[in-house]
């Protein structure tokens, strides 16, 4: 349950670059080739967030596919598996280029309500 | 009322003007793991300015990472200096089979961490204080998942299969094999009793792991164990 590590680095790493403001949407990008499961970071989400000026935020995920390159025949093709096989040589000689990353891409920032002066 | 932030403010024409950016986006495009990947590259670079080799070693639980190194302490003791992070949930157990060797070791106890991380290197090796070419082994949370993902800044990793486990462990965690500079295949000596096949398991190995080297040992008995010891003193550290 690397998961809730993962998503507790996310809390903490927001708050750090945001500091007070309230958060009210966090956009991740977690690669397919990750070996992170999204659905248990959204799971995970809502308990971590608790307390904390991420609550209630809305979490989005991007899934991207990864890339990879064959070394023994230059193919380059599209991997959403975590068994990265060659679609042209089937061979298992490959570079990975994309698709292995966690990312925090965005938040959205809602900070404290401050109305008018004469409105208060 | 605002219907972004429930406050009481009537937004007012011509623009809902009062002052909170709603829907304001800040783009951070941050690794989630930065934070780990820095104390990391940290540590790495602390071991190889001393030119101490820090193997990570990881399995399943069981497979038999503590017993390879309790004799592995015992043989190369008079070749070379030898510290041990041992990485679990709970308990010193493995601590203290390491202390019982003479040997130098820290526990740290991931409590409900599934894995090691950089910064729990870090805190032990402050407190093991190694020594200028040592080696230092990390025995890390047995678990073929979590510890696949977190880089310790550790110079090379070792994944430790026993022949007691699937042969198709290789296409079943892909991510942890792949990330082997070494795979030792243990408890050879009970083969004979077992259906293991070591050819397809070497084969699957390969899907996943190209070109991976294999050394079958049995640490119980200590059959294979000098291709372990060449590669410990003399192997080139692997990259990440």
């Amino acid at each position: 349950m690397h998961e809730l590590s993962l998503t507790q680095a996310v809390v903490d790493a927001v708050e750090e670059r945001l500091g007070d403001a309230r958060i009210s949407c966090v956009r991740l990008e977690i690669g397919k080739l990750s070996g992170v499961v999204a659905d248990s970071v959204r799971f995970c989400f809502d308990l971590v967030v608790e307390g904390t000026t991420l609550a209630g935020a809305r979490l989005e995920i991007d899934e991207p596919s990864g890339a990879a390159r064959c070394r023994d025949c230059a193919e380059e093709f599209t991997v959403d598996d975590p068994i990265v096989l060659c679609p042209a040589c089937d061979g298992a000689n490959v570079a990975v280029l994309s698709g292995q990353d966690m990312l925090i891409k965005s938040v959205e920032v809602s900070p404290a309500c401050v109305p008018p002066a004469a409105a208060r | 009322m605002c219907a972004t932030c429930g406050c009481s403010v009537s937004p007012g024409p011509p623009a809902h003007d009062h002052a909170h950016g709603h829907g304001h986006t800040v783009t951070l495009e941050q690794k989630v793991l930065a934070r780990n990947d820095e104390l990391a590259a940290r540590n790495r670079s602390w071991l190889t300015q001393r030119g101490i080799r820090a193997v990570n070693m990881m399995s399943s639980p069981g497979s038999g990472k503590t017993t390879l190194l309790e004799r592995t302490i015992r043989d190369l003791a008079g070749e070379t200096d030898m510290a041990v992070v041992e990485g679990d949930q709970e308990t010193s157990f493995d601590a203290d089979r390491i202390d019982a060797t003479g040997c130098s070791v820290v526990q740290v106890n991931t409590g409900a961490g599934c894995h090691l991380d950089a910064e729990m290197l870090a805190g032990a090796l402050r407190a093991l204080d190694p020594r200028p070419r040592s080696v230092v082994f990390i025995e890390n949370v047995g678990n073929l998942v979590c510890p696949a993902l977190f880089d310790l800044g550790e110079t090379s990793r070792a994944v430790v299969m026993s022949v007691t486990e699937g042969a198709d462990k290789p296409l079943k965690y892909p991510y942890m094999f792949r990330i082997a500079d070494i795979v030792v295949l243990n408890k050879m000596d009970l083969l004979p009793y077992l259906d293991f096949p070591v050819d397809r398991f070497r084969h699957y190995l390969d899907r996943v792991r190209p070109g991976a080297t294999v050394l079958e040992v049995s640490a119980t008995k200590g059959d294979g164990m000098s291709g372990w010891y060449s590669w410990l003193l003399d192997a080139v550290d692997g990259e990440r």
